[in-house]
């Protein structure tokens, strides 16, 4: 009798404090995810303005800057101010993607869209946004490969 | 219309909001364009009229305030141009007014710092015209001759005279003269118009 009182309370603390850090009750997407959503859905915008030879494919592989790189200088940084801007709406808070040390890195950060992910995710962690413990597994995974849709 | 200084503004108007940031400080500017985008989407028009001088002779004047004058009139300029384009881009449209001074063509003595760095501003805006341009960014700026405002109030009025006689027009500017300008600027029909300095007084 005591044991199951004990067990519903446990388990009413576990759905209050799951209500407590999602209060509309739904689970986040992993960071990872949502930092490619952003990155793809920047690469459909971008797609919209450049010629069909050089619109981008929606794939972690896919070269976005440098050697095989479809973008050329002035394609890459509105590439990487629609990023920024797609990342502040999704993330709430302003991110630079051009900022210091992605200018002075050996390897570009920007050569493709996996090491931009990567990159971004290393700069979401420093300002503050944790990957949560039930993302650690999924947030390696990237979303399904899609085609270019344009 | 948004203003931002160190301290409150005296400005009151239903139409307008105040920011108290130092222009200098990146995270400050940054945070600012990210709540100017969330309330308003877009801007149209940034005039970069903060600017601070330092009347000295070269040999009396300190490293630091040099560099203080440096970073309020280059890179504060700089830092409000990056930001306020990545707005502007959006829309593909923006203005972008700097300010200048006549102390830059005079080679004024005892300006040495303020007139370089002003020197920095016209560079400045030359190469950011060409580089916003694809954008539908223009940026030019405005040259103004000494106004009567608080940046002369040190100065003595015999440099002053002096340097109004190297005007063609020997006057002091007015705040007229100066919004004249800035009006051309921001019209939609100077589109086709950037990278340029315009100094008052006939200084060129």
């Amino acid at each position: 009798m005591l044991r199951a009182r004990v067990l519903r309370a446990q388990k009413e603390m576990c759905v209050l404090s799951f209500l407590e850090r999602f209060p509309n009750g739904k689970k986040p997407m992993p960071t990872m995810d949502r930092t490619y959503k952003v990155l793809f859905s920047a690469v459909d915008q971008l797609n919209e303005e450049l010629l069909p030879k050089q619109r981008l494919t929606k794939t972690p592989e896919t070269v976005v800057f440098g050697h095989m790189g479809k973008l050329d200088s002035l394609a890459l940084v509105n590439f990487l101010m629609l990023t920024e801007q797609k990342l502040e709406d999704e993330f709430n808070f302003p991110i630079s993607l051009a900022d210091e040390r992605a200018m002075s890195q050996e390897r570009s950060p920007f050569r493709t869209l996996a090491t931009m992910a990567d990159y971004i995710g290393q700069l979401l962690r420093e300002k503050g946004e944790t990957i949560s413990s039930q993302d650690d597994e999924s947030s390696l995974q990237v979303p399904a490969r899609e085609s270019a849709g344009t | 219309m948004i203003g931002c200084s160190r301290s409150p503004s005296d400005f009151v108007d239903t139409h307008y909001r105040h920011f108290e940031h130092d222009i200098c400080d990146e995270k400050a500017v940054e945070k600012m364009f990210a709540e100017i985008r969330s309330e308003y989407q877009g801007l149209d028009i940034l005039v970069n009229n903060a600017g601070i001088g330092s009347m000295n002779h070269a040999l009396m004047t300190p490293t630091a305030t040099a560099a203080r004058i440096m970073n309020t009139n280059v890179v504060a300029t700089f830092l409000l141009s990056r930001e306020a384009a990545k707005l502007m881009m959006r829309n593909k449209f923006g203005r972008i007014v700097n300010f200048a001074t006549v102390a830059t063509p005079l080679r004024l003595e005892g300006e040495a710092i303020y007139a370089a760095s002003k020197a920095a501003v016209i560079s400045l805006t030359q190469i950011l015209g060409r580089e916003f341009a694809p954008f539908g960014i223009t940026v030019n700026a405005i040259g103004p001759t000494p106004i009567k405002t608080d940046l002369i109030a040190a100065v003595p009025q015999n440099k002053l005279e002096s340097l109004l006689c190297r005007q063609a027009f020997p006057r002091y500017g007015e705040f007229s003269d100066v919004s004249n300008v800035i009006d051309f600027f921001i019209r939609p029909e100077s589109g086709f118009i950037t990278g340029q300095t315009i100094f008052l007084g006939g200084v060129s």
